[in-house]
């Protein structure tokens, strides 16, 4: 469904250009769930972000059901099916729940208030909300993820949507995610998290700008066990029993 | 009679589609033209200068509506009306301008409100200002609000200004006494060659006495905008000044806020911020399948709400 071929990023940091990705393929398939992991500063985010559009890779190409959309825009991208749910969402002064969730709506048929019930939040008291700095940013990220379900795209990526839950919430995100994955939908999942490296078909590791290691959980797990206990990459940041061992 | 050109007016400054409910009085091109009171709301014309005496009894509910319209070029109309909310009153009051100026000259209209909350009345207040034309002719708006709200009573204000006036300047002052309170919300967009200028002024005056301004504004194009909203605690009152704007193209935003007390039991807070629109907003508009003109026009009308 979606395809990134040979994909290098540079980004402009004041005179320099720095490398973000080197030469990344991937292919993820309709009714697949995916999880995207690896080091902070790996590039997960920067993959998902060429994926949208909103960074323009500076060599490969985009496909997506066989088209190249490496030209397109990000509104265009989201018309055709790609949805991303980011990982710090921008506060909106004024601007009501209600009215993000109409905008996301905008563009599919998934017109309900249920998006707000699935991540644990009660349309009556968050409809009105507005999305500024009077909700707590696990409250603004929980909205993010019902933003995207409501947008109900083919391909939904989220990136990192346990960033600043609380672990009741997240037990509902995991269901809410997994749920409403269905045969025609690619689900990518940026994330750290054990249970949600668990409920995907495919994990794939990221390293220093590049796809080091995909495969099933239970190809890859060593491999990610392994890097954790050599250099600690992922000690602080990844939790659950796995990395209890981990030296440092 | 009105055209439908009045009716347009109407509808944008007023939501009205047809005559008001309640107690109403409709100002045009200079002159009162339809008025209705009710038992306890009593609107009558000044005998002395342009404008009406609104009198609401005590304990009176209500919707009382004065809109203005101005349809004709080289008018320049100017009205004084006072409105007297009785003692535990619960109004609401629509008032507001829609000026369409037709020809090359200019039409301005300048309103004085003089309003007394009376003891424990609630006050809700909205004021929205229009203006369009085919034409150059400047639309001109300049409105000044006088407000006391006595012990215990309640003021809500909605200011509002979206496009089309060419030129505005914005007067309020307000006196709120003990256990009195202060609402005020002000949303204004500009674009091309506008200016807007808002001179804010609320003194608390007892114990107990609050008052929240918040401001919004958009200035687009070449437009300037000025905001001066002053707070003043005399007493142990309590205040918030909140004064945000989007900037855009090559407009002009000034915005000053001040903080008064003069008891050392007051609290006031002031904030004001100016920027423009931030990427990461669009980008997630953008996400959503708007338009980059979509989201833009997203984030604004969100703002201003």
């Amino acid at each position: 469904m979606l395809v990134l071929e040979n994909i290098h990023l540079e980004l402009e940091t004041g005179e320099k250009k720095v490398p973000i990705l080197n030469d990344v393929n991937l292919e993820f398939e309709a009714g697949k769930m995916y999880a995207l992991t690896g080091p902070n500063g790996s590039g997960k985010s920067s993959v998902a972000r060429v994926a949208m559009g909103i960074y323009r890779q500076t060599k490969g190409r985009v496909l997506f059901d066989g088209e190249e959309i490496s030209e397109l825009g990000i509104s265009e991208r989201a018309r055709k099916g790609i949805g991303y749910g980011f990982q710090h969402p921008p506060r909106f002064k004024g601007m009501p729940v209600k009215d993000m969730l109409e905008l996301a709506m905008k563009y599919s048929d998934n017109v309900n208030c249920q998006v707000l019930r699935d991540i644990g939040l009660c349309p009556d008291e968050y409809l009105e909300r507005t999305l500024d700095n009077s909700l707590s940013g696990g409250e603004i990220k929980r909205i993010e993820i019902a933003t995207l379900l409501a947008q109900n795209p083919r391909v939904r990526i989220f990136d990192e949507p346990e960033a600043g839950i609380d672990l009741w919430s997240f037990e509902q995100l995991i269901n809410v995610i997994g749920s409403s994955h269905r045969e025609d939908t690619t689900t990518v999942v940026i994330s750290h998290q054990e249970k949600i490296l668990n409920m995907v078909d495919e994990i794939i590791l990221v390293e220093d700008g590049t796809v080091s290691m995909r495969g099933s959980r239970e190809e890859i797990w060593p491999r990610i066990k392994e890097s954790a206990e050599c250099s600690c990459r992922y000690s602080c940041q990844l939790g659950g029993e796995i990395y209890a061992d981990c030296p440092r | 009679m009105l055209t439908a050109l009045d009716k347009k007016l109407l509808e944008e400054i007023a939501d009205l589609h047809g005559e008001p409910p309640g107690a109403f009085n409709i100002r045009k091109d200079g002159k009162g033209i339809e008025r209705r009171s009710l038992e306890g709301i009593e609107i009558t014309p000044k005998k002395d200068q342009p404008g009406i005496d609104v009198v609401v009894n005590e304990g009176k509910e209500g919707t009382i509506h004065i809109p203005v319209i101005l349809t004709e070029t080289e008018l320049s109309d100017l009205v004084y009306n006072h409105i007297d909310i009785g003692p535990g009153a619960d109004i609401t009051l629509v008032a507001g301008c829609g000026i369409h100026n037709p020809g090359s000259g200019k039409a301005q209209h300048d309103g004085v409100h003089e309003i007394y909350v009376r003891k424990g009345a609630r006050l809700i207040y909205t004021e929205k200002h229009f203006a369009e034309g085919e034409s150059s002719g400047k639309k001109v708006l300049n409105p000044k609000t006088v407000l006391v709200i006595e012990e215990g009573g309640y003021a809500e204000l909605e200011l509002v200004q979206i496009r089309g006036v060419d030129q505005t300047t914005r007067v309020t002052e307000a006196e709120v006494q003990a256990g009195g309170r202060l609402v005020m919300y002000e949303r204004l967009l500009t674009g091309g060659e506008q200016s807007a200028n808002s001179d804010v002024v609320v003194n608390l005056m007892g114990e107990e006495s609050t008052a929240r301004i918040v401001s919004r504004s958009v200035a687009q194009g070449n437009s300037k905008q000025s905001f001066n909203p002053r707070l003043l605690a005399h007493g142990p009152g309590r205040g918030h000044v909140e004064c945000d704007s989007i900037i855009m193209d090559q407009a002009t935003v000034r915005s000053v806020p001040e903080i008064w007390a003069e008891n050392a039991e007051a609290e006031l807070v002031h904030e004001a911020a100016i920027g423009k629109i931030a990427g990461e907003q669009l980008i997630k508009l953008m996400a959503l399948g708007l338009t980059e003109e979509e989201a833009e026009e997203a984030i604004i009308s969100g703002f201003l709400k």
